[in-house]
């Protein structure tokens, strides 16, 4: 009946009790909201940064990462790549070449990274082939092409068919340089790596360099699933001891660190949002205490205990707080849900958030799993909002109580 | 069969610049099934006396006896389960929860004891009916007289089947009435299931049904009198 009492007792005062569930609803709508809409940036950026720039694991020279130089070359990485395609949970491996060049243009030039791929596992393993505004993805019958991005053929100012040359050095250390015609330009979500990467046949590189084309300087694996991403790199670990295998985390760090801070930032963001719901909850549940001290006194008067005394006011503000977060957390559900399917634009930030590497439509991501955590937030803002309203019902004196006014 | 014995009771208030005895040494006795009223002016400890003998206050000095327990050496939670098992309150302002149905008021107290759900709600039906508001069983105090609050209040006051029932001057807040109807009904239950009852009062209509009056002034027991019925 304690259960029934404190239900009841939350609409004694109708107004007062709904602008409070009100409040707290606003902020927990608020807080689900928001972190559904950050869940979907981050989930975005890392999603785009696996199939787009990284995939989940490579595989390197084990110094390359420390020193990109293209001497770091692993010698037979076809070979490697047939065992990798081998363990479960492989989806599909690129062997590529990666080397840092200038290119130039009538007009400029830039220094670039040049990535020689082998055309038809590339588009198994990454989706640039998909990013492809103009031209083709080598389909066509230009004999030396090269496709580039956006951002660099507007620095470049080059356009589809435009001639630009390369100059590198060749294993040996010799300068050399080679022509090629632009074939295709894409454009992803991320400005810099569109300025920074641009993309050659594996056999017109390895020409290039003088480079085989067995061998490499990057494995590109994609997984089935991103779960199995720390089970299959420390297969490969073993497996290919005398190499650096990495996962998207290591290779991104900041990718990574985004995720991992992202819920740290919201778990602050929603923690300030409850601590300043407390005062007003507080204060709801201090003056039902105080406009209900006779009739507190007679409980106490008629056998009811401290423990139930503190149990009832603790039950009232709980359930007080859940109502409105409950409230809350639907509606924020339901709005995340709609903005799921639909998305929200942020194309008047569009440079800035391309400048990062995020997509200007971010789609929310619902997820229960923070629903029950915001949900055990505000269980926990009820707990501790309840505790002065409780200690001091449970501080009156019955005899006293009895006589008050109230 | 001595239900309430106290001895050379005593209760100062005190504070920084006063002390003001209240109750002053009073021994007493109050027998099973007796129907006591204590009158006295105002500020004459019939409220004190009552708070000392529902254990609501600690006397200064002497000590309260009830059914041979000394209530004085009880800890703040014995003597919350005290009440609750042996004594039963009844109210000026009747003091139900608005919050709960007649039935549920009077189920309140029986929960607290920890009675089995089927047992409170017959005894709830029971104890309405025996006070004439069984059909308002479902009814919250706001739908009810204050005649009828205060005979749900005696209902919840026996609902623990107490030792006995203080009722602090349970009818000032009824017309004459009510509070004849609800004198009616705790005479019949003090007459047909022994009922012991306690009242502070001014009220003439009362005294005059009391089988034994007690007077106090200053404190002190000025006159006790047994009443023919």
């Amino acid at each position: 009946m304690i259960w029934a009492i404190a239900w009841r007792n939350i609409w004694r005062n109708k107004l007062r009790s709904i602008v409070i569930i009100i409040a707290v609803a606003l902020g927990i709508f608020a807080g689900v909201f928001t972190w559904a809409f950050y869940r979907g940036l981050v989930v975005q950026r890392i999603q785009n940064a696996i199939s787009t720039e990284s995939s989940h694991i490579q595989i390197h020279h084990k110094d390359y990462l420390t020193n990109p130089d293209q001497k770091f070359v692993v010698p037979n990485l076809n070979k490697v790549a047939a065992s990798v395609e081998k363990i479960p949970g492989v989806k599909a491996v690129a062997q590529r070449i990666v080397v840092n060049a200038m290119i130039s243009s009538a007009e400029t030039g830039a220094g670039v990274r040049i990535i020689g791929i082998d055309v038809e596992k590339e588009k198994q393993v990454t989706n640039i082939f998909s990013k492809v505004r103009e031209g083709s993805y080598f389909f066509g019958n230009t004999k030396t092409p090269i496709v580039l991005g956006a951002a660099l053929a507007g620095k470049l100012s080059v356009r589809l068919r435009s001639r630009v040359v390369l100059t590198l050095q060749t294993m040996d250390g010799t300068l050399t340089s080679g022509l090629f015609r632009v074939e295709g330009i894409y454009k992803t979500s991320n400005t810099t790596y569109d300025e920074m990467n641009v993309f050659l046949r594996i056999t017109d590189i390895a020409a290039l360099t003088g480079l085989e084309e067995t061998s490499g300087h990057e494995l590109a694996v994609l997984l089935t699933d991103n779960s199995l991403l720390n089970v299959t790199a420390d297969k490969m670990v073993k497996d290919f001891p005398g190499l650096d295998t990495r996962t998207w985390r290591e290779i991104m760090p900041e990718v990574s660190l985004v995720e991992e801070s992202m819920d740290m930032a919201m778990y602050i963001f929603l923690g300030v949002v409850l601590a300043a719901l407390v005062f007003g909850i507080v204060n709801t549940m201090l003056m039902a205490v105080l406009e209900r001290v006779k009739e507190l006194g007679m409980l106490m008067s008629v056998g009811m205990n401290k423990t139930r005394v503190f149990l009832m006011i603790l039950l009232e503000t709980v359930m007080l707080s859940l109502t409105g977060g409950i409230i809350g957390i639907i509606a924020g559900y339901l709005v995340t849900l709609l903005y799921s399917r639909h998305g929200i634009s942020l194309s008047k930030f569009a440079e800035a958030y391309e400048k990062l590497g995020y997509e200007t439509r971010i789609f929310p991501v619902p997820d229960p799993g923070i629903d029950l955590k915001v949900t055990i937030m505000v269980l926990i803002t009820g707990i501790l909002a309840a505790l002065y309203p409780a200690m001091k019902a449970i501080g009156l004196n019955p005899a006293d109580a009895l006589r008050s006014d109230n | 069969m001595k239900v309430i014995e106290i001895k050379q009771l005593t209760k100062e208030y005190s504070d920084a610049e006063i002390r003001v005895r209240a109750i002053n040494g009073i021994d007493l006795t109050i027998e099973e099934g007796e129907f006591t009223a204590i009158v006295g002016p105002s500020g004459s400890g019939k409220t004190t006396l009552l708070n000392l003998l529902g254990g609501l206050d600690k006397p200064t000095q002497g000590e309260i006896l009830i059914d041979s327990i000394r209530i004085n050496d009880l800890n703040a939670n014995k003597l919350v389960d005290f009440r609750l098992h042996h004594i039963g309150f009844v109210f000026q302002a009747y003091n139900l929860i608005p919050v709960l149905t007649a039935g549920e008021n009077i189920e309140l107290i029986m929960e607290l004891q920890g009675k089995p759900r089927a047992e409170r709600k017959k005894r709830s039906a029971e104890l309405l009916m025996a006070v004439g508001l069984i059909d308002r069983i479902n009814s919250r105090p706001s739908r009810l007289s204050g005649g009828q609050q205060q005979r749900v209040a005696v209902a919840r006051a026996l609902a623990s089947k107490p030792r006995f029932i203080l009722a602090d001057e349970p009818t000032a807040n009824l017309d004459s009435a009510s509070a004849q109807n609800l004198l009616e009904i705790m005479e019949k239950l003090n007459h047909e299931e022994n009922v012991t009852f306690i009242f502070s009062t001014h009220d003439p209509r009362v005294v005059r049904k009391a089988h034994r009056v007690i007077t106090l002034e200053d404190g002190r027991v000025l006159s006790d009198v047994r009443q023919e019925e």
